[in-house]
């Protein structure tokens, strides 16, 4: 009886999740479809004259575009955690005088709007020159992050028990040693969240490459597929393609880190 | 069960279980902190410190220096534009695509809110009952939130397709005639709103269901007990209890649908005629969308967005820190 139950339920689960799901797979089965299938009506459902032309495509234009999103990401995790990781430590830990307006403040940074930021950011580069450079598409990505990194740093490192600072300070380690040798080891799952949801957002990220990086000679993969959409090209093939080739990271962060993904989630609507 | 004895707090994340007190509560607890201390905090402060007065306060500043002048691509690279106050946020005001913008803005978020919201809580409740495979069905539905927001638009885009979408085909396979999704006036907002909503409903889900996960069974088991139905429990005893996580779900989906601009613009550009036009999409328009960009009323109508999107964000703050205090 009870398993009956259950079989009737994960039934109704995978349907709700297929559902959901729908667009994902069609994005993919659109991938394999061959250019003179592509406006057949009704479409075929599965790629049963599957083609890797798309693909083809994607492996001959697309690599300098995902080269450089890898950049970026790795450029926005790198800065996000240095910045963000030593701010948290004391906020959660040293107890500075204004802390509180601090983290009020962060907050608040994250409820600006990027079109808003990326108009500013626009101002500056173009006087300093920074406009459509890597590193300065790194500085405008990680404004998607910091905020988001540092609260996230605040709350896993205010569980870390006193005892333990304090076991440090005995052994004589000051605020620097105690952060580096304690607390950040201790903090290796916040540091793998906070890197995880950095990338993500950097590599995604669509309003700061359309307008400090449009002219640029190494553009992120969301402006190589922009592209391909704005040309008025009719390969979709190859557009889905290279959409399904920049889910990658996505797909393989929620393969191997899911526990990491839902706790960011979760975290973003906490924030305290 | 270890929630048993909790009343529902804002849902907690994975490994955060014993939550210290926070930052705020931090300045005004224990010893007098020593001067030494004090400056070692600060030293460790004094990165993100600068971080934030040079990428996000001073691009702010230029965003609203921007907005009180009257700038030209010229005087843009220059730098000598006249000081005109709030000249820009006038014209902002009486073109006659703001009162649409805002309007669009308003039903785009409220239409997404609601059914983000309704979706997801129906969701979570279901998945509630842990049955075969829901933690891994549970986390297949995170997908859609992952994708870059370029890789749902597009897709959703050629889904939407007059001709060849998908969604097309199948309202003919069942007698419809084929919706101009994206091309009608009447049409693209709802298109986008839909894409929007199915981009939003893992967010509300995983929320929702860690909310959910801190209401003690036992409040069920009696109301179960009293011979309450499903549909009564859920209306008398979830619901209520869930309010407060339900408030900080819908007041920060807000703050965040506001925002949207990378779906609309991608999807219909917030045409045709700017009919899925919104306040974001109109901004980015003015300011990078033309080959004669208007910084000034851009930046203007951006800064009138910051605006909205921060007394909601406010209401939220109030809002969560009443719920930790309480």
């Amino acid at each position: 009886m009870t398993t009956r139950r259950t079989w009737w339920r994960t039934g109704l689960g995978v349907v709700f999740t297929a559902l959901m799901l729908f667009p994902v797979y069609w994005m993919i089965n659109v991938s394999f479809t061959r250019d003179q299938d592509m406006r057949k009506s009704p479409p075929y459902w599965f790629p049963v004259h599957g083609t890797l032309e798309g693909y083809r495509a994607v492996l001959e234009q697309q690599g300098p575009y995902l080269a450089t999103s890898l950049v970026v990401g790795l450029g926005t995790v790198a800065l996000t955690v240095v910045i963000a990781a030593p701010a948290a430590y004391s906020l959660a830990k040293l107890r500075p005088r204004g802390g509180g307006v601090l983290s009020f403040v962060l907050l608040i940074a994250q409820m600006i709007p990027g079109v808003i930021m990326a108009m500013g950011f626009y101002a500056i580069y173009l006087s300093t020159g920074v406009l459509n450079t890597v590193p300065g598409l790194i500085v405008a990505d990680s404004t998607l992050a910091v905020p988001f990194a540092v609260l996230i740093f605040t709350a896993f490192m205010s569980g870390i028990p006193e005892e333990l600072m304090q076991a440090a300070r005995v052994d004589g380690a000051g605020p620097l040693r105690t952060f580096w040798s304690v607390v950040l080891p201790v903090s290796r799952n916040s540091v793998i969240t906070v890197s995880l949801f950095a990338f993500l957002w950097a590599w995604s990220d669509f309003v700061f490459a359309s307008t400090l990086d449009q002219g640029g000679g190494r553009q992120p993969i969301t402006l190589g597929i922009y592209h391909y959409i704005g040309n008025n090209n009719q390969e979709w093939n190859a557009i889905m393609a290279t959409a399904v080739v920049a889910s990658i990271p996505a797909t393989v962060l929620l393969v191997i880190a899911q526990r990491y993904v839902a706790a960011g989630v979760t975290a973003g609507a906490v924030k305290d | 069960m270890k929630h048993a004895t909790q009343t529902p707090a804002p849902p907690t994340a994975a490994g955060r279980r014993e939550r210290a007190p926070g930052p705020q509560s931090g300045g005004d607890r224990g010893a007098p902190v020593r001067r030494s201390g004090q400056w070692a905090a600060w030293a460790f402060l004094a990165p993100v410190v600068v971080y934030l007065l040079a990428f996000y306060v001073y691009p702010l500043y230029r965003n609203v220096d921007l907005s009180l002048r009257n700038y030209t691509v010229r005087s843009f690279v220059q730098g000598d534009a006249p000081f005109t106050g709030l000249a820009n946020y006038g014209k902002a005001v009486r073109d006659a695509t703001f009162g649409p913008a805002l309007w669009h803005t308003v039903v785009f978020t409220v239409v997404s809110l609601a059914f983000q919201f309704t979706i997801g809580l129906a969701l979570a409740v279901f998945f509630t009952r842990n049955f075969r495979l829901s933690a891994t069905l549970r986390a297949l539905f995170l997908v859609p939130w992952l994708l870059p927001l370029i890789v749902s638009s597009s897709t959703w885009s050629w889904m939407l397709n007059s001709e060849s979408g998908v969604v097309n085909a199948v309202l003919a396979a069942v007698g419809i005639d084929p919706v101009n999704w994206l091309t009608s006036p009447d049409w693209s907002l709802w298109s986008v709103t839909i894409a929007n909503i199915w981009i939003g409903i893992p967010f509300n889900l995983v929320v929702l269901y860690s909310g959910l996960q801190a209401i003690p069974s036992h409040i069920y088991e009696a109301a179960a007990l009293d011979g309450a139905s499903a549909w009564q429990r859920f209306w008398r005893v979830t619901f209520p209890l869930l309010r407060p996580v339900s408030a900080i779900t819908l007041l920060l989906g807000l703050v965040y649908t506001l925002k949207v601009f990378d779906i609309i613009w991608i999807m219909t550009k917030g045409g045709p005629s700017d009919a899925s036009t919104t306040l974001a999409t109109w901004s980015y328009r003015l300011g990078f969308g033309n080959m004669l960009p208007s910084f000034g009323p851009g930046a203007a109508v951006g800064n009138l967005l910051i605006v909205i999107a921060l007394v909601f964000g406010l209401v939220y703050i109030r809002v969560q820190r009443r719920q930790g205090a309480a």
